[in-house]
């Protein structure tokens, strides 16, 4: 029974993965999956928001570098050697620039998307944490980093095609037009494996002394540093770690919709992003990806049909989880949120009572199982 | 000498206006340490209020006293902007004091709510608004007083506010038929505000022609600083901002009415972003987005100058402003014609504004690693482990 438990959400998952390409029309689909990968980036802002304390609202940043990097790739993959992407003609450059170069090998590619990311998190939260620059300031720094990469990849059409970005549903890969359904299927299965593994990783880093350290750098983090670790190492870490998954999430992002431009390292998108977090429930792993699925499908349902009113819900949505709901749905579900909603419109759960405790054969299984633990005489 | 002036002036100038959007985000940050994203908005507002002032000038019985409008707009400004900001303070900044990160979220959230309050503002809107407001405030009045104390009393206050914003979206959506009520006070477009004709001209000073609106700028942060800073350091209720932002519980025990300075000081500082946003119609144009362009701009002065100094944001702007205008401007290569060709090809390739930016950007974050509380920090032992 237990076994069943731990095995069913995943067997549902797996048949639901399988089952919804068949029924969804290929747009809702690939929404869907666009939606799934912005899931693994709000895992990544829960790792170091929800679990770490650190509010950074520049995730942006990783998440378009990924995306240019897969972006890159797939402008070189179906080109004729010697030839050069179509935009660089209309800016007279000549020669492959040299940071391109290496794009042209998939396994280079494959982990530049990760490693990237990580390297450009891993510095700049190791200048950042050395210098014990934390909350409100930390948030403030990541966002001048993201207006600093978003002015760069804005100004810069010799080098990577400034303002218009990078298309990638024209490439081909095995043949198969990446903007193509089948194709598309098949990244929306790639991005549901990607979000289980993502979400298997928080898990496994969240569960042990690490994730103890990150709730105590969260709860505490001088007195941490008094017990003799060294919180600016966990800390620049989780944040590299938060970064590659950006930096994957954006690469997913990118061949699902096709366009990879400086508009992901925009302002508000970094911080809608934290966002979705908010609303799933920080602190939760399921919260973040339910968040940024629900959250995005909200917004597109609403921008089809009332396009000017979308602001508005989004910024009472801001509103709203900070003043009324900060642990997020799925905290509020864990903490008896329904429960709560019962007992006012008039069905209060029954508090458990001591008979009704000493009946319940769970509870005498776990009292005995107690008892045995002490040594033979020695009643606490 | 010239290109000293030159660049000296145009620095200056860039930078005045950051310290003008600045300051009202020194005294909110600095003072209460409250994030207030929504500050851009606020100064968004004020801009919008130059301009129906404008129109209320431009024609009918003021068009003689045109010139001298935006001396009109100025303190409406300020009054419009503080009034928002105070509506903010006692609606949600209140709930979140001490909690930072959830301020700067709710913050953003109410900054998406004003830019979309103004492109879609309408009469019909209004009304709508008005009445959905007043309705959820006096429903509670309308109940038998036996129902405030019940178990589901929560659940029918959230009920009585969502049929009362539902009969306002309705009311809104009736009177959107007729057209006059319909027609969008400003629409998303960007607006232009006419300056008068005095702001439009320019001075030759020391051999620097000087634009005017420039010039009235700098005058209008100089005065600006200098009340603010009488404000804080000679008003009797300054000297009352000061004692809570030193010491909260003191003050309380003391008789300072905290609450009041709290609400006074975010009025204050939303109100100063009010008189910036006047002080940007003369540079642009007036549209929905015009405070996210603002906004970090604005954090990073107040972070590099040192929170709660204002002379570090003097310092910090106009430094800002200096370099930015020397690097975008590319002017060290007339300075310097023979450099060696790679310094030239550096130099060219961030002499544009937004590249400009991001070199100024990433100096300030190397900066703050060797200077981590900015130019003038805090001094003190209340500095957190």
């Amino acid at each position: 029974m237990a076994k069943l438990r731990t095995w069913l959400p995943w067997l549902l998952l797996v048949a639901a993965a399988l089952i919804l390409p068949a029924i969804l029309p290929p747009f809702r689909l690939n929404l869907l999956g666009r939606f799934l990968s912005l899931g693994i980036v709000a895992l990544g802002i829960d790792l170091i928001w929800g679990f770490t304390g650190m509010l950074s609202l520049g995730q942006g940043i990783f998440f378009a570098l990924g995306g240019y990097a897969i972006g890159m790739h797939l402008q070189l993959l179906s080109l004729a050697p010697g030839e050069l992407p179509e935009f660089f003609g209309l800016y007279g450059v000549k020669q492959l620039p040299v940071f391109w170069q290496p794009f042209q090998s998939f396994v280079f590619t494959g982990l530049c998307v990760w490693v990237l990311p990580a390297l450009v998190a891993g510095v700049l939260g190791y200048l950042v944490f050395r210098n014990r620059i934390k909350g409100v300031y930390f948030s403030i720094l990541t966002q001048a980093a993201l207006l600093v990469f978003f002015n760069f990849f804005n100004g810069q059409q010799k080098l990577i095609n400034g303002t218009n970005g990078l298309k990638t549903d024209t490439a081909r890969i095995f043949g198969e037009l990446v903007g193509s359904d089948a194709m598309q299927r098949n990244l929306f299965w790639l991005t549901v494996v990607f979000v289980m593994a993502a979400w298997l990783l928080c898990r496994w880093l969240t569960r042990g002394r690490f994730g103890d350290a990150l709730i105590a750098i969260r709860d505490d983090e001088p007195r941490l540093r008094f017990t003799g670790y060294n919180p600016t190492a966990y800390k620049t870490l989780v944040f590299a770690i938060a970064g590659a998954m950006a930096g994957v999430s954006g690469a997913l992002y990118t061949v699902q919709s096709g366009i990879v431009s400086p508009q992901y390292m925009a302002v508000p998108f970094s911080i809608e992003m934290v966002i979705w977090v908010a609303v799933g429930g920080r602190g939760t792993l399921i919260g973040a990806v339910l968040g940024a699925v629900l959250i995005n499908y909200a917004k597109s349902l609403v921008s089809e049909q009332l396009p000017e009113t979308w602001l508005f819900i989004q910024g009472g949505l801001f509103l709203l989880v900070v003043t009324a709901l900060p642990d997020g749905l799925v905290g509020w579900w864990r903490q008896g949120g329904p429960r709560h909603i019962k007992a006012m419109v008039g069905w209060p759960a029954l508090a458990p009572t001591y008979p009704g405790l000493d009946l319940d054969p769970a509870a005498q299984a776990e009292r005995q199982a107690f008892r045995s633990d002490l040594p033979p005489g020695g009643a606490p | 000498m010239d290109l000293l002036y030159d660049t000296l002036f145009n620095g200056l100038a860039i930078g005045s206006v950051l310290v003008l959007a600045a300051l009202g985000l020194a005294v909110v940050f600095g003072l209460m340490g409250v994030i207030n994203m929504a500050h851009g908005e606020l100064m968004m507002l004020g801009a919008y209020t130059t301009f129906v002032v404008q129109n209320l000038f431009k024609n009918g019985p003021l068009a003689g006293l045109f010139p001298i409008y935006i001396l009109v707009a100025i303190p409406l400004a300020f009054l419009v902007s503080g009034l928002a900001g105070l509506l903010l303070e006692k609606t949600v900044i209140r709930r979140l004091y001490g909690r930072p990160l959830e301020t700067l979220l709710a913050t953003w959230g109410v900054s998406l709510i004003l830019q979309q309050f103004v492109r879609s503002v309408s009469s019909a809107f209004v009304v709508g608004l008005v009445v959905a407001v007043a309705l959820g405030l006096l429903a509670p009045r309308l109940w038998p007083s036996s129902w405030a104390q019940r178990r589901w009393t929560p659940l029918l206050a959230v009920a009585s506010w969502v049929i009362s914003g539902l009969i306002g979206i309705i009311l809104a959506n009736g009177l959107g038929g007729v057209r006059v009520l319909d027609q969008p006070w400003f629409s998303a477009r960007n607006l232009d505000v006419t300056a008068p004709l005095w702001l439009r001209g320019s001075v030759e000073l020391g051999g620097v022609n000087m634009p005017t609106a420039r010039l009235f700028i700098v005058a209008l942060t100089a005065i600006a600083l200098v009340a603010v800073h009488w404000f804080l350091q000679k008003s009797v209720w300054g000297i009352r901002i000061r004692a809570v932002t030193q010491n909260r519980s003191m003050s309380d025990c003391l008789g300072i009415p905290t609450e009041t300075v709290d609400a006074l000081t975010f009025l204050v500082g939303s109100g100063l972003a009010g008189v910036a946003g006047v002080a940007v119609t003369l540079l642009g144009s007036v549209g929905p987005n015009l405070g996210g362009n603002y906004i970090v701009d604005c954090f990073m002065v107040v972070v590099l100058g040192g929170v709660g100094k204002l002379l570090g944001t003097v310092v910090a702007a106009l430094g800002i402003g200096v370099l930015s205008y020397v690097i975008g401007s590319g002017s060290l290569l007339l300075l310097w014609p023979a450099m060696p060709a790679g310094l030239n090809e550096l130099i060219t390739f961030f002499a544009t504004t937004s590249m400009a930016k991001v070199l100024v950007f990433a100096l300030i974050v190397v900066f703050l690693q060797f200077r981590p509380a900015g130019l003038f920090p805090q001094k003190g032992r209340l500095v957190e482990a």
